[in-house]
């Protein structure tokens, strides 16, 4: 009973922000993450005299300019649709081709399975800038060259393990006996896998969308490659901010902060299993 | 949980085999054609045999590239992973400040790597960034477009800020599987903070630690967009890692020879690095399950 008393009173004081040693380490630290960002941020909320003319801890003549120019010049705001474009694609391919395969590798012993499984993770492996060249080549000679679907597929390469091997590790906790009793009941195996197996991995499997897209998202070297003008990736655009007058710091700025949104608004949902996430499913 | 043996299996497994197939051993096999071959353009091929291997293994250039390569992933790991452990150690266990750290922690992993560079370019900036203008007012010269140092400097601290939550997020999840009672134990022992950690939380954390190793050792390995946006692999080639080298080489110079033969031995040298570590990590969770 003193016991229990204990430990509820130590998760009271744990969940306050006290002035200790923990807290002190955890600040500094969230601090040295939130400045640069915090820097981005107060730029793009500049003019660029401003931000030229001397350092300024906040902005003195607020501007949301800057946002307004990518928002409404299709030259800027295409980068994004186009982007989400790609990225979308790849989430829906890499999920879809990985769910069977995952279950496959949770349930079943197959000749080969372990070093399938290892093969995957290879590919995980593989530096884009391995890949720039071929891929280039390969989707030139094929006519796909400039077009969503090439991206899409290019980043299958890493999307692909990166969904088995998380679903994998939710699956792994659906005891079997579901599968068993559903067989018995009659059901057939696309039956049972659409009907009864999908919901019950479903947060699993927003869990691998979310990680497909991100690592879509933030991938340059490869979707750059692989582009020039119609399918050209958001962060490719931001290079056009270097003109013959300088860099239009607040407009790159503006931008930077853009492509931060995405992730930023649904990481929340996903926060109890971003280690697992990043992880491959491991943790 | 027992598997059943089940070779038709191979069905379920049939998409992921020929979708990655198709983006990953067709290219690969293009790689490893011009690892071979020389050209005097025009398509025209002939067998060149080993001469690229033995161009590029006798050459400084790649030598170079391959130390600084070393040098910055063994930085950064043996920087991230201590600082990985302090703040997982150092985060609240439960409650509303345990999903915010979460949240906040997590935001610097999901920013477009090249927007991590652009940041960090800014930020750097002597005249226009918060950092590069406190150290010159308080009379360091920082000049990362100039200065060797200064640029090493702003790749690592940069990648320190960019994955250091990563180890942290691992080694966090590692702790939250350990029970209560472990902690009661020690307590009743009156064991020391330092021997809570050796004993009962390095021993549990070290399944994931090494997962969060394998990921920094390779990630870092094949890192290209963010240092290339900071520095270009400047000043001169001082920053210049492998994969910077490797795409001035493919796609700058086109030389497809001895770009693909570089291409060959990186991949392999990441592929034996990452067997050794997932064999110990396997062998970990067999441990673990016993």
């Amino acid at each position: 009973m003193a016991d229990a008393t204990a430990t509820r009173a130590e998760t009271r004081s744990l969940s306050l922000p006290r002035v200790n040693g923990r807290a002190v380490v955890m600040i500094l630290y969230l601090v040295f993450l939130m400045l640069p960002i915090y820097w981005l941020l107060n730029m793009s909320l500049k003019t660029n005299s401003e931000i030229l003319g001397g350092l300024t801890l906040w902005p003195q003549t607020l501007t949301f300019a800057n946002y307004v120019t990518i928002l409404t010049d299709p030259a800027w705001y295409m980068g994004y649709v186009n982007s989400i474009i790609y990225v979308t694609m790849n989430t829906v391919i890499s999920v879809t081709v990985a769910l069977p395969a995952a279950y496959a590798f949770s349930r079943y012993n197959f000749m080969g399975d372990k070093h399938l499984f290892f093969w995957l993770l290879t590919n995980r492996m593989a530096p884009p800038a391995v890949f720039a060249l071929p891929f280039f080549q390969l989707y030139s000679s094929v006519g796909l060259f400039d077009t969503h679907i090439a991206v899409a597929l290019a980043h299958t390469l890493f999307n692909v393990p990166l969904a088995v091997w998380i679903l994998e590790g939710f699956m792994r906790g659906v005891p079997k006996e579901i599968d068993e009793t559903a067989y018995i009941d009659g059901y057939s195996f696309p039956r049972f896998f659409v009907k009864i197996f999908m919901p019950l991995v479903a947060s699993g499997i927003g869990v691998t969308a979310f990680f497909c897209f991100m690592f879509s998202w933030v991938e340059l070297l490869l979707s750059r490659t692989l582009t020039s003008v119609d399918a050209k990736p958001i962060a490719a655009t931001m290079t056009r901010t270097v003109g013959a007058s300088g860099v239009d710091w607040g407009v790159l700025a503006a931008a930077g902060v853009l492509t931060i949104i995405p992730g930023a608004l649904v990481i929340w949902f996903v926060r109890n299993y971003i280690a697992k996430g990043f992880a491959l499913g491991r943790v | 949980m027992d598997k059943t043996t089940n070779q038709k299996a191979w069905f379920l497994v049939l998409p992921v085999l020929i979708l990655v197939a198709f983006s990953a051993v067709i290219p690969l096999m293009t790689v490893v054609n011009y690892a071979f071959q020389d050209t005097f353009g025009n398509n025209v091929f002939f067998w060149a045999g080993l001469s690229w291997f033995e161009d590029l293994l006798g050459s400084q250039r790649l030598w170079d590239a391959f130390y600084r390569q070393i040098a910055f992933s063994a930085i950064i790991l043996a920087i991230e992973v201590p600082l990985g452990i302090i703040v997982a150690l150092n985060m609240p266990k439960k409650g509303f400040w345990a999903s915010v750290c979460l949240v906040l922690m997590s935001l610097p992993l999901l920013i477009p790597w090249n927007v991590v560079g652009t940041i960090w370019q800014v930020f750097a900036r002597v005249d226009i960034g918060l950092l590069g203008y406190t150290l010159d007012a308080i009379g360091i010269e920082f000049n990362y477009t100039q200065n060797f140092w200064a640029a090493w400097i702003t790749i690592i601290v940069m990648d320190v800020w960019h994955w250091t939550s990563l180890v942290a997020l691992l080694a966090y999840a590692g702790l939250q599987s350990i029970p209560d009672a472990y902690y009661q134990a020690a307590k009743i022992d009156q064991a020391s903070r330092w021997a809570v950690f050796r004993y009962i939380e390095f021993p549990k954390m070290l399944g994931v630690l090494m997962i969060a190793i394998l990921l920094r050792f390779m990630d870092s390995f094949m890192i290209y967009t963010e240092p290339f946006v900071v520095t270009g692999g400047g000043p001169g080639n001082a920053t210049t890692l492998l994969s910077i080298d490797l795409v001035k080489m493919a796609l700058g110079q086109f030389d497809l020879g001895p770009a693909a033969a570089f291409s060959i031995m990186y991949f392999l040298v990441i592929l034996a690095v990452s067997w050794v570590f997932y064999t110990v990590m396997t062998n970990l969770d067999k441990r673990d399950a016993q």
